[in-house]
Order: structure tokens, then sequence, then C-alpha cells
């Protein structure tokens, strides 16, 4: 029994400001007050409003240990409810995604609710007649989330009552959603079929910060993209380039070009690199395109937009971004050394259908089970996890470019690429979060 | 192998293809398919072919190549314990001949088990292989491999079903 649960300041202990206990990667009673108090009180992402488009559409998620429904009503709106029948607690829909019709309806009793969560019928009503019904739980019909944000067909929900505002939580955070959206000449997006489900047997810490974590891909993709660049540099000459070699090769670049990219961090955890140019600045360009953005933008405007070519934005915790090449990879925690990634292709509504084809191979090249890329990352956190439990050093370094300055700087800045300051930002919200409301 | 689209030769190369890669015979199995070939393994049901959709492997020759290299590779750190792999096929099925082109569709049910350090994961599914036959050759132009939980959460899987 390690007491973290109510001792804030042995929580506090964990966190330096340029280290961190291997506590926070292995320890089940962290990870279960991770769920209850980060998780919960943060903005977590449940799903794009395109894979709800029509009313009763519906898509279920799992967002700490919560059973959740996102559910497109006859008014259009999107809602997020817990899954779960207000009667007996059944799950009112099965895994998955569907179509639910005009009411939810659940499969033990037949409760039904419209598509607002309202409780609408019971059968038999008569037997609830003179026993207060309508001062119990069940009579509300299903839970809401707490709170819900619909941000550009991005749906999150902060689960606990109280908490940052939407706004207050992702600051200007936000650009990198409105870059990726911005890049649909209609300024939509949807999400293009199934997500590639990869399961990590790695604490989920160890995935958002490898996002951001610059000195690795020379490393541990020397195999797979190093392999790339051989391979195609016996080539003849004049060989068009495919597309996936232009996208592995920029994984191989070196230390200085990954320095050079910047990045930048933001309160409560987030953070972009790619802040000058990234790994898809080099993509090749597509006429077709770059005419039809101008046309709608203007030549300015598209040129900001096509121009800033991030790599990784973290949405702490639970969602990280890369526009420029129109996927998002969304993390679910499971158990402390359990963690699934779901990589979604994203389609710019309007654009020429390489644009997707862009997207969808560069998701399978990097994110699927069966990915080269993917299979030494993992390998990576699982040696982590696995190394952690060596005694006598108990911390894990985050000391790379680490200055007490930062702390002070405010809490939007930029730094070189290649510093740990993104994970120290992580983990100063992470012991916010984790000690909030705490005395000791 | 000589062949000219008897039965028996079709069937043979297929478990011939399979046993190269429980092997380990990598470059041999590479030169079994054809330059314009397809290793695909969709990720959803009905996928269509083409790149609308991404895929769990969606491999040209190119891609082979670079995943048979890599294997080689001291510094392939996922194979610091190597897998190994098994399949169990079923007999296959000649589902469609096109004698004219030389073209031959099988299907062939399969297990398929990967190993690596201790840990052993089972999958199975159905293999597709449309075969081209050419002077006195078998190639594979498409290997379409259906697997049976392909929307689930999976794991590392590292060499070749």
């Amino acid at each position: 029994m390690t007491g973290y649960r109510h001792s804030p300041a042995a929580i506090r202990a964990l966190v330096r400001d340029d280290a961190v206990h291997r506590d926070v990667y292995t320890n089940p009673e962290l990870f279960d007050l991770e769920m209850e108090r980060l998780w919960r009180s943060a903005w977590t992402y449940v799903g794009h409003d395109s894979q709800v488009p029509n009313p009763g559409d519906f898509h279920t998620v799992n967002i700490a240990g919560q059973p959740l429904l996102m559910l497109r009503g006859h008014d259009g709106a999107v809602r997020v409810l817990l899954n779960r029948c207000a009667h007996k607690g059944s799950k009112i829909v099965g895994a998955g995604s569907g179509n639910c019709g005009k009411l939810l309806r659940c499969s033990y009793h037949g409760w039904t609710y419209t598509l607002d969560g309202a409780l609408r019928t019971v059968p038999v009503k008569s037997g609830y007649a003179d026993t207060r019904f309508a001062e119990s739980e069940a009579s509300r019909g299903l839970t809401s989330a707490a709170a819900i944000a619909n941000y550009r067909g991005f749906v999150f929900v902060r689960l606990s009552q109280s908490g940052a505002s939407f706004a207050e939580y992702f600051g200007d955070s936000l650009g990198s959603i409105d870059n990726l959206a911005d890049r649909s000449p209609m300024g939509r997006l949807e999400v293009a079929g199934a997500p590639l489900r990869y399961m990590h047997n790695s604490n989920w810490k160890m995935f958002v910060e490898n996002l951001n974590d610059t000195m690795h891909p020379m490393v541990a993709h020397e195999s797979s993209a190093g392999t790339a660049r051989e391979l195609w540099q016996t080539q003849p000459p004049e060989t068009p380039m495919p597309m996936v070699i232009e996208q592995f090769l920029p994984f191989v670049s070196n230390y200085d070009f990954f320095d050079k990219m910047g990045v930048k961090i933001y309160d409560h955890g987030h953070s972009y690199t790619g802040v000058n140019f990234s790994i898809h600045s080099s993509y090749s360009a597509i006429p077709e395109y770059a005419a039809q953005m101008e046309a709608v933008y203007g030549a300015e405007r598209a040129r900001a937009i096509l121009g800033d070519s991030r790599h990784n934005t973290v949405y702490y915790p639970s969602l990280t971004v890369k526009g420029a090449i129109q996927t998002i990879r969304v993390v679910r925690p499971i158990a402390v050394d359990r963690t699934l990634i779901e990589s979604f292709t994203l389609r710019l509504v309007g654009a020429p259908p390489v644009l997707l084809e862009r997207s969808a191979t560069y998701n399978r090249l990097i994110n699927a089970s069966t990915s080269v890329v993917g299979h030494d990352d993992l390998y990576c956190y699982r040696a982590i996890q696995e190394g952690l439990a060596g005694n006598g050093n108990e911390w894990v370094n985050l000391q790379r470019n680490y200055s007490d300055s930062e702390k002070e700087q405010g809490k939007e800045a930029t730094y070189n690429g290649t510093s740990e300051v993104s994970m120290r930002g992580q983990f100063r919200a992470w012991a916010a979060a984790m000690t909030a409301g705490g005395a000791t | 192998m000589d062949v000219s689209g008897d039965d028996r030769a079709l069937i043979e190369f297929v478990y011939h293809e399979a046993r190269l890669i429980d092997e380990k015979r990598f470059e041999e199995w590479y030169d079994l398919y054809a330059d314009d070939c397809r290793y695909w393994m969709p990720l959803m049901r009905d996928q269509p072919p083409g790149a609308g959709h991404t895929s769990l492997f969606d491999e040209d020759k190119l891609l082979l190549k670079i995943r048979i290299e890599r294997l080689r590779n001291p510094k392939s750190y996922s194979q610091a314990f190597p897998s190994w792999c098994q399949h169990i096929l079923q007999a296959p099925s000649i589902e469609r001949r096109e004698m004219h082109l030389g073209m031959f569709v099988l299907r062939t049910p399969f297990l398929y088990a990967e190993y690596q350090q201790d840990q052993q994961e089972i999958y199975c599914g159905v293999a597709w292989h449309h075969l081209r036959t050419a002077a006195g050759r078998i190639l594979i132009a498409v290997k379409k491999i259906e697997l049976l939980n392909r929307e689930a959460a999976l794991p590392s899987l590292q060499l070749f079903p």
C-alpha cells in the first residue's frame, strides 16, 4: 500500500522540475488516480462529428473508465451521454457505432429515451404510480457529460463537474486543429473509415511523451526509415520518388533538423513540434490542390495554411494531431501498462483524392500494428516499462535544455526542437491535476 | 516449379509460399511476387482495393523489400528477440480460372501464429492468392489476407501472415 490517494505531498514529490519518479509509469494506484483526477477533469477527445452524420447516429467510446455515447440528435446537435440505462445500469447501446432510430431503447426492460437522453417511456408505467418515481435518479434519464464542446468537428468532453472551460483549457493550442480543418478547401473534415487500433503494453504517457520526442527518430527508426533510404539510394537517378519513400526519409533527418524544427508549449500540458518546419514540409507539391486553396482563401492565406507544417500536436492527455498529413491518434489508457492507440485517417472535404491517399498511406506506414516504425517505438516503450523496475535509480531524467526560467516565462513559449520541455510541461499539468484540492 | 496451370501445382505453390515465410527464406519468398504485386491486408470488411482507405498491409514490391532488409538489420530493435511464425493452411480451393490470361484465384483459410519472447499470438483468416502463370513460372500478383479480427485492437504483428 503506497498511499498516494490520501497524500498530495507524496504525489507532488514524484515530479521534480527536470525529472519524474518511475512510479508515475508503473504504479497501479497512481493509474487509478490519473483516471479520476487528471483524465476526468481534463477536456478529453471523444470523436469527430463526421462519425455521426445523421440524427440517431451514435458512436461509443470509453474514457477514463466511463462508457460514453456520442449521439446526433434530431436538432442536429451532437451530445455525449453516459452509456448507462437509468434503470438498472445496462449499457444502452452495445459497443461500436450505428444508428438507433428515433429513440434509444434499452435491450433489457425496454425503457426508451429521446436522443437528448430524456426518459420517454417505461413499459407498464402504472407500476410506478405511487412510488415517488419523479424524485428518483432514474426519472432524469441518461446522464450527460458534465461539459461538452464541438470545435470544428472535434468533440471533447470534461467528465467532472468542475474544471477549466474549454477555451481556458486549450487556449491558442487550438491553432493546430484550425490548421488541419483549414486545409480543406471547404473548411471541413471527415473521418475516412475505420481507425487502426494498436494495443500497446506500456503506460499511456510513454506514447504521449514520444510524440514530441525528437531525439528518438534517428535512433529508433534507423532500421526502418534508414533501410528505406538505403534502398532508395540504389535506384537509378531518374526514378520518381514513391510516396512511401517520401514519407519514410524525413524520419532519419539529423539532430540539427529536429532541433531547428522548434517546439511550442502551452499551459495544461499541450505542445507541438514543427514550429518552423517539420518532417512533412518537403512532400511533393500538388498543383491542383494549391490552386484550389488559393481560389478559396486567396494566395497569401493559402500559403500561410499550407506553409504551417506542424509535426505533432499533443492535446494533453487524450489526443494527438498531425495536421500536415491529416491523421490523429487517440490515446485510451486501459491499465497502468496497457494503452490502446487508435489512429484515424481524415479526409479534407473537397480536396483532390491524392491527399487522402497520402494520409491513408502515412497512417498505415507509421501507426498500424503492422508498422515497422511502430514496432520499434513500442519495443522502446516496453523496454522502459520493464527497465523501470530496476532499483538504484528511481528517476526518469527530463533535463535536456532545462532552465529554471522556463517556469517563469509564462504559459506559452517556443524552444529548440530537441528540448524535453514538452514533457516537463506535461508533468507540471499532471502534478497540478493530481494534487488539485489537496491540502497537504 | 514447372507448371501450366494444373491444379496440383497451384495448390502446392500456396503451401510453398507459406513455408518460405515460416522458414524465413525471405529472398526466395520475395521472388515469388510479380514486379507489380500487392501484399494486402485490408482493415475493413468489403474494403475496396485502392488508396481511399488505410490498411494493415498494402505493400508493393519495394515495401516488401524494405521489410525484408529491415528484418536483417541488427538495429531492428523490435527484433532483439526474433519473431517466428507458423502458417497452418486449410487445403486451397481454386475459385477462378482465366486460362486465356493464365490467371488463377485461390482461397485458403488459415491459422497463423506469431511467437516472440514468451508470447504467442494466434490469428486466423482467409488468404486469396491471385496467381499469374507465364513462361513456366507462377507469380503472385495479389495476396489478399482477410484477417478474422481485422478491426480489433492488435499487438505488434511483425512477420507475414
